[in-house]
């Protein structure tokens, strides 16, 4: 936990209420957001009991297993699941732009993208276990199975895989989302729970945020947000109305029962759906970061590439072969490190981490030379210098680039120190000519902001080896895939 | 137990064995790898065919090139560099070193030095040896994209220090041969079999107090032992101290080796104030006391450029370096177990990672993270902290999650710190206000 951050659960205790982090919303809100809410029954990894999904506060729908052990009663649960999801998905399809890469190839990218909201990680990695447990599924041969089962399937892992890039929206937990933008009087653990959290949030009229956590820690009065059900409910309510259902006599009996469990459910369900969309409420109140559109366009690019591998047939590997995770891996590096130097470079507060570990300052400027040309190389260059002065904690080294905050594309490298002064050589950012674009090199007395990082995404090239050329170290070129044949499944009977 | 010699000559007579695809070389801290390297380089070389070596940081290839043209004036060594290299003193000397960016300028010479960095941008071309040094510092990612250059690898590197990191969650390809997140010796033995693994039995940096220390806690079936004898290493002061607890430490670890200068206990912030102004303390007052080393190699004065500082976290080294300015040791090296891994000093001051901590997470029990601190001193190493670190320990055992397919890693960072906590109260200094 960083200074700013203890600092920041001490003020909340103090007055009572959740203190913000941040002064913009750093990731994106869809216009149509899918909210899920998945329930799981306990002691099982994807055994899936009810869920309740939609894209408008009233439109909650309810599917539920009766009976959870019951395999065949579960992938009619998944279908009905893909019946909601998959159109979702595909209404995003609709409307794409046509774009050209920097090779020459043409692509489509879709104008929107989906974004599933679900309350916790738990919910996220739910999804992705129940995607994974069926996306293999075959749909020929002996007991087959709808072919959205396992399509579902693939949307679900492929939406759990792109949840873990760093800065993708598609499938957001809502107590993650809520925690980076506010900092709560409780650990980090109990603001895992969505009502408690809220609690300290956006307090009911006339409660501490601390009344309100304790209150959400009673299961009677706000039941978990799931995965995980509360065991006293388990127990109480949930294991007698199985019971029922699986002692039914008739069609009859057994309607009533599966009845009486979807109303149960229900009860579990529709507390934390209201927190959900009044979660999404306090989100939309906060305006956007200036690179939340960046980084959702890159969610589109990706759905939209997904989505043409699934329409060409192109199979969803197991699991990454060597090279794949390699790039994987470097790939989500590198995004991990654009988004927290864009986060900062979008929100003064979060910049506000950076200054008092020493990564950034502000300063005053106390004298700038606009017109400095540079006259030293074969051609003159304009290197405007600015003197800086600041009271941050920042140890400046001589010949250290630095990024402007305001003008992120200035850099201003360190060329003297003294004391609390420095002077930085500017360039970037001020137009072609000798002659600095009027506004682009700060004047005197204004007030700046310098980080040694940048928000721009290292995006050059990966020089790694093609999968058939993976080398010795790691195992060697993966076997090609082949389409699975009847005669191999024959063969496993 | 082998010589070194033996094991040596063991090393030497493998990399002749075109059976062998791969041979790694195990070399707890200080124990003449570069050596090591510098002579198999020169055998590589004997037939005239080139040969790559890899190391991880630009600083390494300097190092290594200023040792290897120091050893033979006479080999033709080649560095590989990206154009932002600027070359250093310790190459530029050398009349037999050339700097390029492209191999193709350097055909004519035997070998070919780059960081691994460098290497991975080369698409073309292959070499029939390799040398990889600080092997177990290099992500496996970084190997895949250079093992294509060549077909044999001599993997030289301490297992001891800290493993590579990813930023992000790598649970994923947890248990996978080729998960890209392991060290790129554990993933090229993890993929071939038969790999000869070599070791290297003696230290001859760590001093005869600190490596059975070093050596049971950190490499606890692959002990080594010290170069030198108790006694051969001294160190003095030329000024008497004024009979505080910061002239206790220093002249407990002057005459032992260790000292555990332990703060009351208290939960602090990562950059505790106290321990931090305790560590710039102790730094000012050994260089103002003006400590004289001696050792097999004879005596010089205890001067900054001998001393450093290691801290866990970017953020505890910038409040030292902070608190250091204006005082005698401010020139002193102040940097991370990261950036002080290969690095070797007369006195090195430690901040205990777990040092005011309320949990210990695996990052700061991680047992390559306090071997390096506790690792890099020819002649003593003082460990600032506070009271409570084995009760912490007791507290939070590790609870890491365990996946399928995937070796147990010894040593346990926590036993670890047990070890060396258990060690260190033998010397241990208590505060007084400062």
């Amino acid at each position: 936990m960083s200074v700013l951050s203890a600092l920041a659960k001490a003020e909340a205790v103090r007055a009572g209420r959740a203190q913000p982090t941040a002064a913009v919303r750093h990731l994106h809100l869809g216009e149509r957001p899918l909210v899920a809410v998945p329930l799981r029954l306990a002691g099982e990894a994807a055994a899936p009991l009810a869920i309740m999904i939609g894209t408008a506060r009233g439109d909650q729908n309810v599917l539920i297993v009766p009976q959870p052990r019951d395999r065949v009663l579960r992938l009619r649960f998944i279908e009905q699941l893909a019946d909601i999801v998959l159109p979702y998905l595909a209404s995003f399809l609709a409307e794409s732009e046509e774009l050209t890469s920097k090779a020459g190839e043409t692509y489509t990218r879709c104008l929107d993208a989906p974004q599933i909201w679900t309350p916790n990680e738990g919910g996220v990695n739910f999804l992705k276990l129940l995607g994974r447990s069926v996306r293999f599924h075959r749909t020929d041969g002996d007991n087959p199975v709808p072919v959205s089962i396992p399509l579902l399937g693939r949307w679900l892992t492929w939406f759990g895989d792109r949840a873990e890039h760093p800065g993708s929206a598609v499938l957001p937990a809502m107590t993650s989302a809520l925690s980076a933008h506010w900092a709560t009087g409780q650990s980090a653990l109990e603001d895992g729970n969505l009502a408690a959290l809220l609690g300290w949030i956006d307090p009911p009229p006339g409660r501490t945020g601390a009344e309100a956590a304790a209150i959400a820690e009673d299961p009677l009065q706000s039941p978990p947000a799931g995965p995980a059900t509360d065991p006293g409910f388990d127990n109480e309510e949930l294991a007698p109305l199985i019971a029922a259902y699986s002692a039914a006599v008739d069609e009859n009996a057994r309607a009533v029962a599966a009845e009486r469990l979807e109303r149960s459910r229900r009860g579990q369900l529709e507390p934390t759906w209201q927190l959900m969309w009044r979660a999404l409420d306090l989100l939309r109140a906060l305006p956007p970061g200036a690179s939340v559109e960046n980084r959702w366009t890159d969610d589109r690019g990706a759905f939209s590439y997904f989505a043409a591998e699934v329409a060409e047939g192109t199979p969803q590997a197991r699991r990454d072969p060597a090279v794949r995770a390699v790039r994987r891996l470097l790939e989500r590096e590198r995004a991990l490190e654009a988004l927290q130097a864009q986060c900062a470079f979008d929100d003064p507060l979060r910049m506000l981490e950076h200054r008092v570990t020493g990564a950034a300052f502000r300063g005053t400027v106390v004298h700038s030379e606009p017109d400095r040309v540079d006259r030293s190389g074969a051609r003159p260059k304009l290197r405007p210098h600015i003197h800086i002065r600041t009271t941050d904690p920042f140890l400046a080294v001589v010949g250290e680039e630095l990024t402007c905050v305001e003008r992120p594309k200035q850099s201003g490298v360190v060329v003297e120190i003294d004391g609390d002064r420095m002077v930085l050589e500017l360039s970037g950012g001020m137009g072609r000519k000798l002659v600095a674009e009027p506004g682009s090199v700060p004047t005197d007395g204004e007030a700046l902001g310098f980080a040694r990082f940048s928000p721009s995404p290292f995006n050059g090239l990966l020089n790694l080896p093609a999968r058939e050329d993976t080398p010795w170290t790691h195992g060697g070129p993966p076997p090609e895939w082949v389409p699975p044949t009847d005669d191999e499944g024959e063969e496993l009977q | 137990m082998t010589t070194p010699d033996e094991a040596v000559a063991n090393i030497l007579t493998d990399l002749r064995d075109a059976s062998h695809r791969a041979i790694v070389v195990d070399s707890p801290p200080g124990a003449g790898k570069s050596t090591l390297v510098v002579r198999a380089a020169r055998q590589l070389a004997e037939d005239d065919d080139q040969r790559m070596i890899v190391a991880q940081t630009n600083e390494q290839v300097d190092d290594l090139i200023d040792r290897l043209a120091g050893a033979d004036p006479g080999m033709r060594i080649g560095r590989l560099s990206s154009t932002a290299y600027v070359t250093s003193e310790r190459v530029d000397q050398h009349a037999n070193v050339r700097v390029a960016t492209k191999p193709g300028d350097l055909a004519d010479r035997t070998i070919v030095i780059g960081t691994a960095a460098k290497w991975a941008t080369i698409t073309e071309g292959s070499w029939s040896h390799a040398i990889i040094d600080e092997a177990y510092q290099m992500r496996s990612d970084m190997l895949l994209r250079i093992a294509n250059r060549f077909d044999r690898g001599l993997f030289v590197g301490d297992p001891g220090q800290l493993d590579p990191f990813a930023t992000v969650e790598t649970a994923r390809w947890a248990g996978l041969t080729w998960d890209p997140t392991m060290s790129a010796v554990s993933v090229m033995l993890a993929n071939n079999d038969n790999i000869p693994i070599h070791r290297l039995p003696v230290s001859w940096r760590l001093p005869a107090t600190a490596a059975p220390v070093v050596s049971q806690a950190f490499y606890p079936f692959t002990g080594f032992e010290s170069g030198t004898g108790f006694g051969d290493r001294r160190m003095a002061f030329t000024t008497r101290g004024l009979g505080g607890s910061i002239d206790a430490v220093l002249e407990e670890a002057a005459a032992t080796g260790w000292g555990w200068y332990e703060l009351p206990a208290r939960h602090t912030l990562r950059t505790d104030r106290e321990a931090v102004h305790a560590l710039a303390a102790i730094a000012a007052r050994l260089i103002e006391r003006g400590a004289t080393a001696h050792s097999e190699s004879g005596s010089h004065p205890v001067t900054t450029d001998r001393v450093a500082i290691g801290t866990a976290h970017r953020d505890q080294a910038d409040a030292v370096r902070t608190a250091l300015r204006g005082t005698a040791a401010e020139p002193v090296t102040v940097d991370t177990a990261n950036r002080l891994q290969g690095r070797e000093y007369d006195v090195t001051l430690v901040l205990h990672p777990l040092s005011g901590r309320r949990d210990a997470s695996a990052f700061h029990l991680e047992a390559g993270r306090l071997c390096v601190l506790a690792s890099r001193h020819r002649h003593a190493c003082i460990l600032v902290g506070r009271a409570g670190i084995p009760e912490l320990l007791d507290a939070h055992p590790s609870a890491e999650p365990v996946h399928l397919g995937v070796p147990v890693k010894f040593p346990d960072g926590w036993e670890a710190n047990q070890s060396v906590l258990s060690h260190l109260t033998r010397h241990r200094v208590r505060a007084t206000a400062l």
